[in-house]
């Protein structure tokens, strides 16, 4: 080992080998190592124990209702852009057990033990960590948390990845959330053909490094990293002129713009723009209960603002129509969100418009919608 | 969000360490009032949360009965009940609200809460009061009138404008003299009278022609219809009160009442945390957008 003092802020050199004993010494600190995997022909986040298991050499094509994993120039590990798989699974789990009573004399919950599983999340992109940053003002906030969430959350550990080949649909850049991770992370990584350069962004991920072997960069390789950065940037898929935010979205006039009616023949109310995205939140709780009806259970799923029963009153809903359900999704996002959170919605991922099966693209909504109103 | 009204928070009722826990009541009394609602009486089960738990008129619980879900119900009792029983009028309408009415004396049902924001009573104190409900629009207002005829030096006129389908869909008509006897002025109208029905017949919002409104001095809380309570507005907002003293009470599909599902949402608010009571003037804006 060399003789430098690492601390914050400090970037060093790290072979892909030692990056794997540092999975290891993870794992033996009891974390829970989730990262990239390769599964029916897309890339879902899953166990991992070794580099080994990540999309190796792997890059994607990704553009409005499109997804397709292609051979890349690499045989690097982080050259893929997300699938329609995010992190959220991990601290907002799409299932979730509330809680189980009996009947006894009146009813008594029946109390289940669950172990809070501690997550090392390798590989977290820039738009994904600011998804967690901007879960984390919902979930964990001074009037209100999420046990589960914040339990999770606690104990979560941060490999943050810089990308350097974004796909068709990603527009962070606009949303200031990447392609650089900004958000605060244990470790953040920039992949080159044979070392990590590795940040080091808190005292954990400082003491676990110590433990490898490692190099100061030299200028050139840095160089190196900082020429591909800049050339992300340069090849970002899509830009949303953030400038009209979120007030292009909240002014009641724009709410009844003509382009709602147009894009509402064409969305199909799937909701697989809400189940994809990193910041969505909402969740409904269902029940259930045992043959003989003595147990009673509730769980905590995903819920959807495209779903009908999400806006169901007595006699009616209050969201009745396709045109009102994108409405409300699309201006959460881009709009009202900013009251609620002190943030948009958006981290400029581009899942929405990937894995949308009309093809509907978001940014080109939002465009079209500023062009009818200033006309 | 910071709220708009005042907010009893945080919940008294319900486990903070776990997302949706509620604590168990007994149900020690039931009120059958008109086809299909009937007024259950609660005890909480635990005496330190007997204790502890306190609501404003206008707020509301989570009420859940096991296997089947939880509802969002309003109280209608007395804040300052001597029982320490809570009061919930409720409409049998569905899977949660049905079985509730299948259920006895001495059954037992979870309760979260108080949510949401209450009538402003305080900010109201020396004015002119109309309180303009239909239907199922009474019980969450019911609180605020055992309020005032506690404190009925503190408001000045009272009106209360009631609606309901038929004259057997009146609630609470035992109460009536009791309110009237208190200097509440009531006018009470139905869509459809009977045979002995010599009260009005017409719509709520139309009874704003039967009286005299200082609209300098006048606050109006309303509850009820959709439908309904734009009429009200738009009466009162006519006779030159403004927005920022009529106050409306929302309803929306809830699953939380902690601004957590995203269910409640209208705009920027979560109609259970910033709501359900609101100043019309912060909802102004979007009262004419369809469907929002
Ligand atoms: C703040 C607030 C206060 C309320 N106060 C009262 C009251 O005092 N008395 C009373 O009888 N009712 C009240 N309601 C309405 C009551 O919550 C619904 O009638 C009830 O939730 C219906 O549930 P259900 O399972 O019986 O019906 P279902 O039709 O089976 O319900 C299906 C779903 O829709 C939701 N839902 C249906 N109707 C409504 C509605 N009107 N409002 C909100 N969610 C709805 C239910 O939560 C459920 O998730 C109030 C609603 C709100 C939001
Ligand atoms: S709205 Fe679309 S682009 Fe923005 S964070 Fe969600 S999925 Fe990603
Ligand atoms: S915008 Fe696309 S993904 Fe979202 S609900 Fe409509 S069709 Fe489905
Ligand atoms: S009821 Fe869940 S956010 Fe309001």
């Amino acid at each position: 080992m060399l003789d430098i003092t690492i601390s914050r802020g400090t970037t060093v050199a790290l072979s892909k080998a030692e990056f794997d004993l540092l999975l290891a010494d993870l794992r033996e600190n009891g974390y829970q190592t989730v990262g990239p995997r390769v599964q029916d022909e897309s890339i879902v986040y899953a166990d991992i124990q070794t580099l080994a298991d990540l999309p190796r050499g792997v890059q994607t094509e990704q553009e409005a209702g499109h997804f397709r994993l292609m051979r890349g120039a690499s045989n690097n590990y982080f050259d893929f852009i997300p699938a329609a798989d995010s992190w959220k699974k991990f601290l907002f789990p799409p299932r979730v057990d509330l809680l189980t009573v009996r009947k006894g004399k009146g009813w008594e919950y029946v109390e289940t033990e669950t172990a809070t599983p501690r997550y090392a999340l390798v590989g977290v992109r820039g738009c994904e960590l600011a998804a967690i940053e901007i879960q984390d003002k919902i979930f964990i906030r001074p009037d209100f948390y999420d046990p589960t969430y914040r339990l999770r959350r606690e104990g979560l550990f941060i490999i943050a990845v810089n990308c350097l080949h974004p796909a068709g649909t990603c527009f962070c850049t606009s949303m200031g959330t990447g392609p650089k991770v900004q958000g605060s992370y244990d470790l953040c990584l920039t992949e080159l053909d044979d070392v990590f350069l590795v940040e080091i962004g808190s005292e954990l991920g400082r003491s676990l490094l110590s433990k490898r072997k490692y190099d100061l960069p030299s200028a050139f390789v840095q160089n190196i990293a900082n020429q591909r950065l800049a050339r992300a940037v340069q090849e970002m898929g899509r830009s949303l002129d953030t400038r009209d935010l979120p007030g292009l979205l909240t002014e009641p006039e724009n709410l009844e713009a003509a382009r709602w009616d147009e894009v509402a023949k064409r969305c199909l109310s799937c909701g697989n723009c809400t189940q994809v995205c990193p910041t969505c939140f909402c969740w409904d709780a269902t029940d259930s209960v045992n043959l003989s009806a003595t147990q009673a259970s509730r769980t905590r799923v995903w819920d959807s603002c495209f779903n009908p029963a999400y806006s169901y009153v007595f006699g009616g809903n209050t969201r009745p129509t396709i045109r009102a359900r994108y409405r409300q999704w699309l201006t959460h996002k881009f709009g009202a969100w900013k009251e609620q959170f002190g943030t948009l919605g958006c981290t400029g991922c581009g899942r929405c418009i990937t894995w949308c099966p009309a093809k509907i693209d978001h940014v080109a909504e939002i465009a079209a919608l500023r062009e009818e109103v200033n006309s | 969000m910071t709220s708009l009204l005042p907010q009893s928070a945080p919940p008294t009722a319900g486990h903070p360490g776990k997302l949706i826990q509620p604590d168990w009541a007994e149900i020690v009394r039931i009120t059958p009032e008109t086809e299909g609602i009937s007024t259950f009486w609660l005890r909480f089960i635990d005496p330190q949360v007997r204790e502890r738990y306190h609501f404003q008129p206008g707020q509301f619980n989570m009420l859940y009965l096991p296997g089947y879900g939880e509802s969002a119900i309003s109280m209608s009792s007395d804040p300052e009940d001597e029982e320490r029983l809570v009061a919930h009028t409720i409409r049998f309408v569905g899977t949660v609200t049905k079985n509730i009415g299948r259920l006895k004396v001495g059954d037992v049902i979870g309760v979260r809460g108080p949510f949401g924001t209450s009538w402003p009573m305080k900010q109201i104190e020396g004015r002119d009061l109309v309180l303009a409900c239909g239907g199922i629009g009474l019980p969450p207002l019911r609180p605020a009138i055992y309020h005032i005829i506690r404190n009925r030096e503190k408001y000045g006129k009272v009106t209360l404008l009631y609606g309901a389908r038929t004259p057997k869909d009146l609630m609470y008509p035992d109460e009536h003299e009791e309110w009237q006897r208190h200097d509440i002025h009531m006018e009470i109208s139905v869509d459809r009278g009977d045979e002995n029905w010599d009260g009005r017949v017409g719509v709520v919002p139309m009874w704003f022609y039967n009286f005299r409104i200082d609209p300098r001095n006048t606050a109006v809380l309303t509850c009820g219809p959709e439908i309904m309570i734009r009429f009200v507005i738009y009466e009162g907002l006519a006779r030159r009160i403004p927005a920022e003293r009529i106050f409306v009470s929302l309803e929306r599909n809830m699953k939380c009442g902690q601004g957590s599902c995203g269910h409640c949402q209208i705009g920027p608010y979560f109609i259970c945390k910033d709501g359900p009571v609101f100043p019309f003037s912060v909802l102004q804006r979007y009262v004419n957008v369809e469907e929002y």
